[in-house]
C-alpha cells in the first residue's frame, strides 16, 4: 500500500518539476532567436526520443514478461511500415492495432 | 493561397488534435485504471492527471510506488522521462517566444506529446503564420487532448479492474508511439536520427533511472544534425 504522503510529495513535486521543464526554453528566451546550430539540432528531437523510448517496449514487452512477442513485434512493424508508406499516423496506428489483434486472435487458437 | 487567420488557424488545430483522441483513449483509461488497482483514492488520481500532464511518466511514478521506491528515486525517474519536454520547449521557442508571458505559461503547461507533435509539424509547414495564428492554432490542438485525459483518466478509474487481459491494451501505448514515427522520417537525417536512437536506447537500457535514453537521445539529435550538414554538401560557419 503507498501511504498518503507519498501519493501527494509525488503528485506536487512532480507537477512543479515537469511544468518547469516545459516552461524553462519557452519562459527564458523570450522571443530572441535561437542560434542555427541549436535549432538543426532541435529539428531532430521527436525522431530522437520517441524511437528510443518505444524500442524497450517492443522488443521487451512487459504483458509476456519481457520476452520477444511475435503478435507485438509484427504489430510495431505494421504500425511503423504503414505509417511510411501513408504519411498518416491514424492509417499506422489502425494497421498496428488489426495487426496485433489478428496475429493475438490466430495465435490463441493455434 | 488563402492567408490563414486565427480562428482558422484554431479549428485546424482542433481537427489535427482530434486523431489524438484514438491514442489517448486506451492511454488514459489505463491510467485510470492502473492508478485505482495500486490503491489511489479518486481524488489522487484525478490530481495526479490535472497537475502533471504527462502519461508516460505518470506510469513511470506510479509503477515506482506500487515497487515501494523511495521517493526521492520515483521523482528523478518520472523527472527525467520528461525531460524531453525541454526540447519540445526548446524547438517551439522560435514560433511561439513571442507570446505575453501567461501565454507561453499556459502553452508550456499544455505542452504534451500530441500537442508538441500537431504543433511542429504544422509550423514548419506554414512557415508564414503569424504569431497569433500559431497561438490560436495550439490551443485549437490542446481542446480536443488535454480535457480529454483528465476524462479518460476518471473513466478508466470508475470501470477500474474490470478491462479483461485479452484486450492487450498494454502495447497501445507503444502503437502510439510507433504511429507518430513513420510519417516523422522525411529525410535521411530523420530516418539516421531515429535509427541512432532506437540502437542506443536499446544498448543502454541497463543504465538506470531512463538516462540510457536521454543519452540516446542527445547522441540521435547529433546524429541527425549531422547528417543534415552533409546532405547540404557544405559546412555551416560553426557559432560560438
Amino acid at each position: 500500500m503507498i501511504s498518503s504522503t507519498t501519493i501527494w510529495t509525488v503528485i506536487v513535486v512532480l507537477g512543479l518539476g515537469t511544468f518547469v521543464i516545459r516552461f524553462s526554453f519557452l519562459g527564458m528566451t523570450g522571443g530572441r532567436p535561437l542560434p542555427e546550430w541549436m535549432l538543426r539540432h532541435l529539428r531532430y528531437t521527436a525522431v530522437a526520443v520517441l524511437p528510443g523510448l518505444v524500442a524497450p517496449l517492443v522488443i521487451w514487452p512487459a504483458a509476456t514478461g519481457g520476452t520477444l512477442d511475435p503478435a507485438r513485434m509484427l504489430a510495431a512493424l505494421a504500425c511503423v511500415g504503414v505509417g511510411l508508406w501513408s504519411r498518416n499516423v491514424l492509417a499506422a496506428m489502425v494497421a498496428g492495432a488489426v495487426t496485433l489483434y489478428a496475429v493475438l486472435g490466430v495465435t490463441a487458437f493455434l | 493561397m488563402a492567408t490563414t487567420t486565427p480562428k482558422t488557424a484554431f479549428w485546424q488545430g482542433v481537427r489535427d488534435g482530434v486523431p489524438f483522441l484514438l491514442v489517448l483513449t486506451p492511454f488514459g483509461i489505463l491510467f485510470g485504471v492502473a492508478a485505482t488497482e495500486a490503491g489511489l483514492p479518486l481524488l489522487e488520481t484525478m490530481l495526479f492527471s490535472v497537475v502533471v500532464i504527462a502519461g508516460a511518466s505518470q506510469f513511470t511514478a506510479l509503477q515506482l510506488m506500487v515497487d515501494q521506491t523511495p521517493v526521492l528515486i520515483v521523482l528523478a525517474t518520472a523527472l527525467a522521462v520528461n525531460l524531453r519536454m525541454a526540447m519540445y520547449s526548446a524547438s517551439l521557442t522560435p514560433y511561439l517566444g513571442g507570446a505575453k508571458l501567461w501565454e507561453r505559461a499556459l502553452i508550456a503547461y499544455f505542452l504534451v506529446d500530441a500537442t508538441y507533435a500537431c504543433a511542429i509539424s504544422r509550423f514548419e509547414r506554414e512557415p508564414g503564420w503569424t504569431l497569433r495564428t500559431r497561438i490560436a492554432y495550439f490551443f485549437g490542438a490542446v481542446l480536443p487532448v488535454c480535457p480529454s485525459w483528465y476524462g479518460l483518466t476518471l473513466i478508466g478509474a470508475l470501470i477500474g479492474t474490470t478491462i479483461p487481459d485479452w484486450l492487450a491494451l498494454d502495447f497501445a501505448v507503444p502503437i502510439c508511439f510507433l504511429a507518430m514515427i513513420g510519417p516523422m522520417l522525411r529525410t535521411a537525417a530523420h530516418l539516421a536520427a531515429a535509427l541512432t536512437s532506437v540502437i542506443l536506447a536499446l544498448a543502454l537500457a541497463f543504465i538506470p533511472y531512463s538516462l540510457g535514453l536521454l543519452i540516446a537521445a542527445l547522441a540521435a539529435m547529433m546524429v541527425g544534425a549531422w547528417v543534415e550538414l552533409r546532405m547540404q554538401g557544405r559546412a555551416q560557419p560553426v557559432q560560438s
